[in-house]
């Protein structure tokens, strides 16, 4: 019958939402801001637009192809909405991103809780187009916008000495299901960790939006960690808590099986994971007879400028 | 059947039906028909002593079939579509993947089965044949660790296809108690 036959789509999800469109979209909302905040619009409408006034700066042309925003935000790895790739997508639009307070504990001259609001002010925010891989094989390359993790820190006055960074997520089991799930063998909230040389590096971001928008639920709004030389789970969604401490913080897919999952988590061909091969990748979106788009996996997702921060160390028993 | 359909859709518009990753869903999804069908499958001669209706046993050779059926698709799908027809990605992981060690383990052991499932090879092998088919047993335990050794950190499918394995398992071995035990009374 014809409906087999025809030729593949006139519409494709790539197309869904071209970036012309978020451009023009910015452009609007710059306009709307203004008048929000003169015609006194309530918060929320303001808190969309909120990135737009600050504007930010554009990432040079990235060599790899960006992965259309429609895959980006409806296929994720957050568990606190489920474990389907498409249950954070449906049900994160439960969680309430405002207010946002951060607490800063631990070995820090400036402790304290702060609204997400004073932490980004005065901060220059910038578009990084980074690869992500994930630990289950396979990748994307989201252009995200953000900040360099280390002029977050510095502002606390880290003490001399904090050897680590810990991050931690949201715990709201009313908003968040997969938090209520009597069948998950994760322990939330989710928590994770940097070594600080690895926090300062200035590849590693806090990321408050992607695609030229703020973050959706899904990605981790308000507030998330990107490291793009580790595996996707390092780089914490929704964070809520940073603490400097003097030893290494425990990771929850550490703790959930450490066997499988290190704390350093570098991405590395040459160290396989019981459950994947990790010599290569699928990037996505792949699609079904055009080929899988498989691609050869590189050490630190080819980011090689980070090598530095692990000379000397047997990575193979630092997985 | 509907897979069909929206396999069709996929093609038409990659991304739709499957999301970003359609070769992993599919896999996926033929894997989670595969077990079910095989609990099924298990299920009707059980279903059968319950309700006293002898006659539905008949159903089970063709649901069997196509629990093996489905098991071929699945793995199919998943050497085209993950492995990429590569025979080398296929044995790596099989032999350091205990999950598809576990998966391929359970589609022998459907072989002979589906093999000899014909009236006439039911004849040929007389008692023997159901002896044979008790390897339907350590097929489904390989199918179980299968999902157990893929899933990550969500063991909700695991529980219920490992419940539902219980209680058949554990039904069959009432009734086996219950015949010796009959057998004891009518000997005495």
């Amino acid at each position: 019958m014809s409906f087999v036959i025809k030729t593949p789509a006139d519409v494709r999800p790539s197309e869904i939402t071209p970036e012309r469109v978020y451009q023009t979209r910015r452009r609007f909302m710059h306009v709307i801001g203004a008048a929000g905040l003169a015609s006194s619009v309530p918060a929320v409408a303001l808190h969309t637009g909120w990135m737009d006034s600050k504007g930010f700066a554009p990432a040079p042309p990235s060599e790899d192809t960006v992965t259309p925003r429609g895959y980006a935000t409806s296929f994720n790895n957050f568990y606190e909405f489920g474990t389907d790739k498409n249950d954070p997508a449906e049900l994160g639009s439960r969680l309430t991103t405002e207010p946002w307070k951060v607490e800063v504990a631990g070995l820090v001259g400036k402790p304290g809780t702060y609204d997400i609001e004073d932490l980004l002010t005065g901060v220059d925010l910038e578009e990084r187009i980074y690869r992500l891989r994930c630990v289950e094989a396979w990748s994307m390359v989201i252009p995200w916008i953000g900040f360099p993790l280390k002029t977050l820190l510095e502002r606390f006055n880290p003490l001399g000495s904090a050897k680590y960074v810990a991050f931690t997520t949201l715990y709201r089991p009313e908003e968040m299901p997969g938090q209520r799930s009597y069948f998950s063998s994760i322990k939330y909230p989710y928590v994770e960790g940097l070594r600080l040389d690895e926090a300062y590096h200035p590849l590693a971001i806090m990321a408050v939006g992607m695609y030229g928008q703020v973050l959706p639920n899904q990605n981790g709004a308000p507030l998330r960690l990107v490291v793009p030389w580790k595996y996707g789970f390092k780089s914490i969604k929704s964070i809520v808590r940073i603490e400097l401490t003097e030893t290494r913080p425990r990771t929850t897919w550490n703790l959930t099986a450490s066997n499988e999952y290190g704390f350093f988590a570098n991405v590395n061909p040459t160290v396989h994971h019981p459950r994947w091969s990790q010599g290569s990748e699928r990037r996505l979106p792949s699609s079904l007879f055009n080929g899988n788009r498989k691609v050869s996996t590189r050490m630190y997702n080819g980011y090689d400028e980070v090598a530095g921060l692990y000379a000397g160390m047997n990575l193979r028993l630092n997985y | 059947m509907l897979m069909g359909w929206d396999v069709a859709i996929e093609i038409r518009s990659p991304g739709s039906v499957f999301g970003a990753d359609p070769a992993e869903a599919i896999v996926v999804l033929l894997g989670t028909w595969t077990i079910r069908l095989l609990l099924v499958t298990l299920s009707i001669s059980t279903v059968a002593r319950i309700f006293k209706r002898p006659r539905i046993v008949t159903l089970r050779r063709t649901v069997g079939l196509w629990t093996f059926v489905y098991a071929c698709i699945h793995f199919t799908a998943y050497f085209t579509l993950l492995a990429e027809f590569s025979i080398s990605a296929w044995l790596e992981d099989f032999s350091e993947r205990t999950y598809i060690t576990a998966g391929m383990a359970a589609l022998m052991l459907l072989i002979p089965l589906a093999v000899t499932s014909t009236r006439n090879w039911q004849r040929r092998l007389g008692l023997r044949w159901r002896k044979l088919h008790t390897l339907i047993y350590p097929a489904a335990m390989a199918a179980l660790l299968h999902v157990l050794w893929a899933a990550k950190a969500s063991f909700l499918d695991v529980f219920i296809y490992g419940l539902a394995l219980a209680i058949l398992f554990g039904e069959r071995i009432v009734v086996r108690i219950r015949r010796r035990a009959g057998r004891g009374a009518i000997s005495r």
